[in-house]
């Protein structure tokens, strides 16, 4: 695929900042129409890496493009929307005017907004609220009011950066909403989050970020075809059986009858029970299981990472 | 452009809502009324005494000028007040990144919001210098000899401290950038009347001193210009108020701070498209 597929392709992004390395290398590409999730604890660089790819940071190293212009583009930014953590705007405005604003500042004309603006209030919720002036809104209602700034402009590829923080259930849900509508426009959704249940339920893929590198990725939902976990029982499973399984996983442990080991795809795991049988095994209970979002975390970024 | 005029717009209403200019302009009136006040006794206390009416005029257009340079000190603290938070509390706070996201470029964000500051504070001086004459004409019939001079150098004044404002924003905390610019006018203020004081001294160590301080901040020069422009011609020979122009800052020192004015917010422009938000 050409930089054209992807909304964001990023070489060896990299960012230091005096005494400590925000982001060692991120290396990453997301093709359009995708929700991507940015997983990872606090503080592993995921807010910086966001924050490089729309411009506001610059990098120390590497390149990126984002909907195929070079990082620091102006014009492309028309095309893109970004919901900042814990959202603060000027406290003043009414939330129609906040969002007006910023459809404006988006390059709307004052026609297409008198529509649009009403449309976008109400689908957040806030239709009730849209005359009040920001000062009073609760955390969650902001982060509301920046979630619809973010999408007014119908942008081809929208960051979010933690959007359910501050957000009751409901309000989670009306975002895991907002998510759908807008990959069924076609848009392409970057979501940052160090909530694991957001983006197993969201995100078609996701990354994992750790101390400031990109350790893995993987494909969640539907598409779901990695990480797959077998518990195997077998009988007279010989040492020359398990030297052999080393052709397709490198994590076997075999205790007593129960054979437990981790496989890309599930569609080595008839490989395997091919092999174990040729070599003079009994198998009799096959189990592949996947493994949730959460093992895969823990597996990768570790268990003490203040989550 | 029109990133330019709606950054400035939204700069404009939000500087208007803001309790501090209502304040001023409260505090504009409260300093009006106590001026007034001073010009009636003033008038009364002159009809008791036999005095040509040249001088007489000479005195209260003296006296007007103390008002006028009462709203110029009110201007730029307010201009300095107004506009202390808008670069870096916006940075501190991380209001800055749902605008800096948007397709206009960060350069068009800081013009936008130093026009919204200036139209603001060019309302205050017109609102506040427009009354302070109306009262001296009112009660004792002077007039400035060039306002509209006067009022654009002061306005220029205020467009100084504002740069220095956004300069010292886009590197400090809002705090430390207010410390700065409180600072340097307390610098410019002490350079002014230095050069004041060197017309009566005569000394050149003085004259040199007030000369580095207005280099560093051109600000009170130019009220010192500005209020050449407004006070009548004379007024300045006579040299009895220090509110009379003894020493007259040149075109070349009007010059000098245009100058150091388009430096300023080019650095700040500069530093601002660069650094790290």
């Amino acid at each position: 695929m050409t930089t054209e597929h992807f909304a964001i392709d990023a070489r060896q992004l990299r960012k230091e900042f005096p005494g400590h390395v925000a982001v060692r290398d991120l290396t990453l590409t997301v093709p359009r129409g995708e929700i991507f999730g940015f997983l990872g604890p606090n503080g592993a660089g995921k807010s910086t890496s966001i924050k490089m790819l729309l411009g506001l940071v610059r990098p120390t190293a590497g390149s990126a493009t984002v909907l195929g212009a070079p990082l620091g583009d102006v014009a492309i930014r028309r095309r893109i929307g970004f919901l900042p953590e814990d959202f603060r705007f000027y406290d003043w405005l009414t939330a129609t005017e906040l969002v007006r604003l910023h459809g404006r500042l988006a390059g709307m004309s004052p026609a297409q907004l008198r529509t649009r603006v009403p449309d976008v209030i109400e689908m957040v919720g806030l239709s009730q609220h849209r005359d009040r002036p920001l000062r009073g809104f609760s955390k969650g209602m902001l982060q509301r009011i920046g979630l619809a700034q973010a999408v007014v402009h119908e942008p081809d590829l929208v960051f979010l950066d933690e959007p359910t923080s501050g957000l009751d259930p409901v309000g989670r849900r009306m975002v895991r909403d907002v998510l759908r509508a807008e990959r069924a426009r076609g848009a392409t959704v970057l979501l940052n989050s160090h909530l694991l249940s957001e983006i197993e339920v969201t995100c078609d893929r996701v990354a994992f970020i750790k101390d400031g590198e990109m350790v893995a990725t993987r494909a969640l939902g539907g598409a779901w075809q990695e990480g797959v976990r077998v518990v195997m029982h077998a009988r007279g499973v010989s040492d020359d059986a398990m030297a052999g399984i080393a052709r397709w996983t490198g994590s076997a442990r075999l205790e007593g009858e129960e054979l437990r080991f981790g496989v890309e795809s599930e569609a080595v795991v008839a490989d395997i029970v091919r092999h174990l049988v040729g070599a003079g095994a009994d198998v009799y209970r096959v189990v592949p299981e996947r493994a949730s979002l959460e093992d895969v975390f823990l597996e990768l970024v570790g268990e003490d990472r203040g989550l | 452009m029109t990133g330019i005029w709606l950054m400035a717009g939204v700069t404009l209403r939000e500087a208007v809502r803001r309790k501090i200019l209502w304040t001023a302009l409260i505090a504009g009136a409260l300093l009006l009324a106590v001026f007034a006040v001073a010009m009636h006794l003033q008038v009364v206390e002159f009809q008791g005494r036999a005095m040509s009416p040249f001088v007489r005029y000479q005195v209260e257009a003296g006296m007007m000028m103390i008002g006028l340079y009462t709203c110029d000190l009110l201007a730029v603290v307010l201009t300095i007040l107004t506009s202390i938070d808008t670069i870096a509390g916006e940075i501190g706070s991380g209001t800055i990144h749902a605008i800096a996201t948007k397709p206009l470029a960060r350069w068009q964000i800081l013009v936008g919001k130093f026009l919204g500051f200036l139209v603001m504070i060019a309302g205050f001086v017109a609102v506040t210098f427009a009354a302070t004459i109306w009262v001296a004409h009112a009660t004792t019939g002077v007039l400035p000899e060039h306002p509209f001079r006067g009022f654009a150098l002061i306005v220029f004044e205020c467009a100084i401290a504002l740069a220095l404002t956004f300069l010292f924003g886009t590197w400090f905390s809002t705090l430390t950038s207010g410390v700065l610019a409180l600072g340097l006018q307390g610098v410019a203020f002490m350079g002014g009347w230095l050069e004041q004081v060197s017309g009566f001294s005569q000394s050149v160590h003085i004259v040199t001193l007030g000369v580095a301080s207005s280099l560093v901040m051109p600000g009170e020069s130019l009220w010192r210009r500005a209020a050449y422009e407004m006070q009548t011609q004379l007024a300045g020979s006579l040299s009895f108020s220090p509110f009379a122009n003894v020493s007259i800052p040149s075109g070349l020192a009007v010059g000098y701070a245009a100058a150091y004015f388009a430096v300023v917010l080019g650095i700040a422009i500069w530093h601002f498209e660069r650094r790290d938000l």
